[in-house]
């Protein structure tokens, strides 16, 4: 802080966080603030750094399977999802066809599990609770699905390297059915109580707007982007599991207001919107699903083995309910990875924060923040300590570091 | 655009059961222990907790005697939950490190894992004998 902010005329700088009320995980915002309008914002993220990469570099594949379960409370299949693609990927493992379509269906589940949350979330934070009991209520059907299906609601451990670990099998399709079904008779309902409400417009309309150039620029992703009118999902640009095989397009908010702004409200419309294409994608997948094994290797020391022998680098991507979830697997013929990388989808989708807040009012400061969908301890993937005080690589640094490393390499 | 759209949802809850778990008990006992010794005594009722689904993943069950002593499920644990005991060529398992994927289940070559539908674990002792399967 200079010497100018501190003084007691406007602009105020206002700190927001590392926790707050308003925030429901730790990251620490700065706002400049005059009056009550953002003039400014700055965010430093890392306050929920876990260190699961570390605890994943000294554990074989399977078990980094579970713990990447543990990344993310919400988005429990994307993480596995993209880190078994990504092991897969190195081994050569030839997933199952109907493996494929077991995880696609857990995958939109869970963006229905998620999406809905975050409905209530975002009632919430408009300080709209009764809507926001009741967007909870009406995912708690979701929960309990991937409870029947998985065996346990938030940790589902579904998803090993090649394929999943439990069949669904033909007696719980009726009870898959009557779930979606609940689902059908329920968006209109749904889209009315949050689209058509006079309180939600005047809060969301035009508020916290991100341009299509500014999303392409920030390379935003998931919900984020295609609310600000960007063509961007990682099920269709580059197919995996059975998303291939499916049909389904683009979900954008013009679809139903029939024009993009990128404001808050278009996000919400989205994310209501994906619930329907998640029921819709269910429903073809139980048509389509193949008949088959549902693992490639059954037995483990054999599965160990061959991820003992692999050698290579590959990325697993995922399309997660927030966006694209991204692990990158380095190998080196020994039993743990030699790197292992997480890229969740807030990281990405963060600096637009920056962009959205400007020209705010500190009211609406809770609402936008939570439009990104954002998830903290997903993103946070570095704490730099430096004697015991938390310290900031700057891009200088960093680059600094880089060219040194290429001299020692050169000397070498 | 309406004004109130969730009004007509609010007034139709109003007939309908709740949505979330009932408590144990109606209102909170003045002792619980209390509360505990009239529900054994038949005086009170208790709401049972929630159903569990089937195959749900709760404390581990373990069969010594059926064990052989392979080490597998130690190669497969996430948590390092299971400690090998030399003398015995058997396992220990600290459930307060388990974290309920059920891996060594599907691992065991003689099917001596297995996940019970016990989910009512807490204790403050951390090594009671509880929590600790051998």
């Amino acid at each position: 802080m200079t010497s100018e902010n501190k003084s007691k005329k406007a602009p105020y700088t206002i700190p927001i966080g590392p926790t707050h009320p308003a925030l429901k995980e730790p990251i620490l915002f700065t706002f400049r603030i005059n009056g009550e309008v953002v003039e400014e914002v700055d965010f430093a993220p890392g306050k929920a750094h876990r260190g699961i990469e570390w605890m994943g570099m000294r554990r074989n594949p399977v078990q980094i399977v579970h713990l990447t379960d543990r990344i993310c409370g919400i988005c429990g299949v994307s993480h596995t999802f993209a880190f078994a693609r990504a092991i897969e990927q190195i081994v050569g493992i030839d997933v199952p066809d109907r493996a494929h379509y077991i995880r696609t269906i857990l995958a939109e589940f869970e963006r229905i599990q998620s999406h809905l949350l975050w409905a209530g979330v975002a009632a919430h934070e408009l300080g709209f609770d009764t809507l926001f009991n009741l967007a909870w209520r009406v995912r708690e059907e979701s929960m309990d699905l991937i409870e029947l299906l998985t065996g346990n609601r938030v940790n589902y451990a579904i998803v090993q390297v090649g394929g999943v670990r439990r069949d669904i099998e033909e007696e719980k399709f009726a009870r898959i059915k009557e779930g979606l079904r609940y689902y059908e008779s329920l968006i209109d309902k749904l889209l009315k109580l949050f689209l058509h409400d006079k309180t939600i417009n005047m809060r969301c309309r035009d508020c916290g707007l991100l341009t299509y150039d500014a999303a392409l620029k920030l390379c935003t992703v998931g919900p984020t982007t295609r609310a600000s009118g960007v063509r961007a999902d990682v099920r269709l640009d580059s197919p995996y599991a059975a998303y291939g095989e499916l049909n389904f397009d683009y979900v954008m908010p013009d679809l139903y207001t029939g024009e993009t702004r990128g404001d808050v409200y278009d996000r919400i419309v989205v994310r209501l919107l994906e619930v329907a294409q998640s029921v819709d994608l269910i429903r073809q997948c139980m048509k389509q699903m193949p008949e088959g094994e549902t693992l490639w290797e059954t037995k483990m020391p054999k599965l160990l083995a061959a991820c003992k022998k692999a050698e290579g680098e590959a990325v697993g991507r995922v399309e997660a309910p927030r966006g694209e979830c991204l692990h990158y697997v380095r190998m080196n013929k020994s039993d743990s990875p030699y790197m292992w990388k997480v890229k969740a989808s807030t990281y990405s989708n963060q600096l637009s924060w920056l962009e959205m807040l400007k020209g705010e009012q500190i009211a609406d400061i809770p609402i936008i923040v939570a439009s990104i969908d954002p998830c903290m301890s997903c993103t946070d993937r570095v704490a730099v300590v430096r004697d015991g005080k938390p310290d900031i690589y700057s891009k200088e640094y960093l680059h600094r570091l880089s060219v040194e490393k290429t001299r020692r390499l050169m000397n070498d | 655009m309406s004004l109130l759209p969730t009004m007509a949802e609010v007034l139709r809850q109003i007939t309908k059961k709740p949505a979330t778990n009932l408590f144990p008990a109606k209102y909170l006992p003045k002792s619980i222990t209390g509360f505990l010794g009239k529900v054994s005594e038949g005086k009170a009722e208790i709401n049972p907790p929630v159903i569990t689904p089937e195959n749900y993943r709760g404390k581990i069950t373990y069969d010594r005697d059926a064990c052989i002593g392979c080490k597998i499920c130690m190669r497969v644990c996430p948590a390092n939950a299971i400690e090998f005991i030399k003398e015995t060529k058997t396992v220990r398992i600290y459930v307060t490190q388990c974290i309920f994927c059920s891996q060594c289940n599907d691992a065991c070559p003689v099917q001596c894992l297995h996940m019970s539908s016990d989910f009512m674990l807490a204790d403050e002792d951390r090594y009671s004998e509880n929590l600790i399967v051998e």
